[in-house]
């Protein structure tokens, strides 16, 4: 055998790659962009968990932006105080967020509440059945499915479905709002989570309709704004929503609702 | 002349997307808008027409004086990759928002089947340095053709109202099966 059949190869090909490396490696130097030191530093602060809740592609992207334009570090929801702390000591500036937003299913039609158009047997994902006719199987056509695919996107194990309808754990819940893009019900919102006065009910039609579908929801009655002292409900499309900046959480609406559709902490310390 | 019919059956006939299915993967993948299909056909264009000329050099000045062009794959990646990485370093430079757009598919030029093959049917042919760069040249004109086209479908079909089932990818590969049919077209020109 040849050893030149081997030699000449191995030289060829090796001689390749080592010209192409030095010529790259000259270029790397020669086309060096320059990153600030503190994107990566910022990045190693925040969650990782490329969830997208601040409205960036990533945890990466979102650490540029905080660095290079300025962004609030708090858009990010995630992110424990601590960590944002750190980060505002490493930029300079001033930390300090608004008040934690947890996600909240507006409604409480569980199975012994609603009632359902139909036996649905479909795949189980409210996307899929939401596309069905009548929009799932759901009697009231603005309720909670309860398929769980908010259940499916959610990263941080924070819904669960009970009783027919999702439930949010606002202890486990970081507001990123991905459920909310998931819903194709739209029936969950973004709230902030101090105010436990909510109206948990999304459907938009008249009183009589609401009422053969589900036993709590919101008729529209507006006894709630009547009672309410502090302007803080307003009522829009047949259902009740609280302005959470002027709510005073003073229950008078809860224990009014004929529906018992605003929950409230009077109602949880009942169950 | 024999050039100019090289350079136009590899744009049109012979267009490397829709008539030979080469570089299917960027075609999809980068043509949500006409700007990033832009770029990302400038980029193919230049590794392209780079690639072809190298690879040229590389096949008929080394694998073949040492008799060891079965290793004509490894020697056309190796160019590939090295050319992409230059092309990848000097975007990142020059153009920030373009790199951002390219995103992960301008390292995938490297596995671009679009860059191997047009170095490989340059061989085949038994094309010259000339006719090797300008089918190159062609190709990557042809592939930039073909996703500017096709980000443009894709721009107007974001307003259109497709049905559930065939929004996203599926109504994408419809449309891209459909170009080809009208590519076909091209067939007798030459």
């Amino acid at each position: 055998m040849d050893i030149t059949s081997i030699l000449y190869p191995v030289i060829s090909i090796g001689g390749l790659g080592v010209l192409f490396g030095a010529g790259l490696g000259y270029a790397s130097k020669k086309f060096a962009v320059e990153v600030d030191e503190r994107i990566p530093q910022v990045r190693d602060l925040l969650p990782g968990a490329n969830c997208g809740g601040c409205g960036y592609a990533g945890c990466d992207a979102f650490a540029k932006a905080v660095v290079e334009e300025g962004v609030d570090i708090c858009t990010c929801s995630v992110n424990s105080p601590e960590a944002i702390e750190k980060i505002a000591a490493l930029l300079g500036v001033a930390a300090g967020c608004s008040i934690k937003k947890v996600a909240q299913v507006k409604c409480k039609g569980t199975c012994s509440n609603s009632k359902n158009k139909y036996e649905y047997y479909g795949i189980m994902d409210c996307q899929d059945a939401a596309a069905t006719p009548g929009g799932g199987a759901k009697a009231c056509s603005y309720g909670c499915l309860g398929l769980g695919t908010c259940k499916k996107v959610c990263m941080f194990d924070a819904i669960r479905i009970e009783d027919g309808i999702a439930v949010i754990d606002e202890e486990k819940c970081t507001g990123c709002g991905n459920c909310v893009e998931a819903c194709p019900k739209a029936v969950i919102e973004l709230v902030p989570q101090i105010n436990q006065v909510r109206v948990v009910c999304n459907s938009k039609d008249k009183g009589k309709d609401v009422k053969e579908a589900c036993s709590v929801g919101c008729i529209g009655c507006s006894l709630c704004v009547k009672t309410c002292e502090y302007n803080a409900i307003d009522f829009k499309d047949n259902l009740a929503h609280i302005k959470y900046d002027q709510c005073t959480q003073c229950m008078a609406c809860v224990q009014k609702c004929p529906t018992k559709v605003i929950a409230g902490q009077l109602e949880l310390a009942e169950l | 002349m024999e050039i100019f019919i090289i350079f136009l059956s590899a744009i049109l006939v012979n267009n490397f997307v829709l008539s030979r299915f080469l570089g299917i993967c960027p075609f999809l993948g980068v043509s949500k808008k006409v700007e990033t299909a832009i770029g990302m056909g400038v980029a193919v264009t230049f590794v392209m027409t780079l690639a072809s000329f190298i690879t040229y050099i590389v096949y008929h000045w080394m694998l073949v004086p040492l008799r060891i062009t079965y290793l004509y794959t490894i020697a056309f990646i190796l160019v590939i990759a090295a050319l992409v990485q230059f092309v990848e370093m000097v975007i990142q430079k020059t153009s920030p928002t373009l790199y951002q757009a390219l995103g992960v598919y301008l390292p995938l030029i490297t596995t671009n089947c679009a860059v191997l093959g047009v170095a490989v049917i340059n061989m085949n042919e038994g094309y010259n340095l000339i006719k090797s760069v300008i089918n190159g040249f062609g190709a990557a004109l042809g592939f930039t053709l073909a996703i500017v086209l096709f980000a443009g479908i894709r721009e107007r079909m974001e307003h259109n109202n497709i049905l559930n089932a065939f929004k996203g990818f599926p109504i994408a590969l419809i449309t891209a099966g459909l170009m080809s049919i009208a590519f076909l077209g091209f067939q007798g020109l030459l």
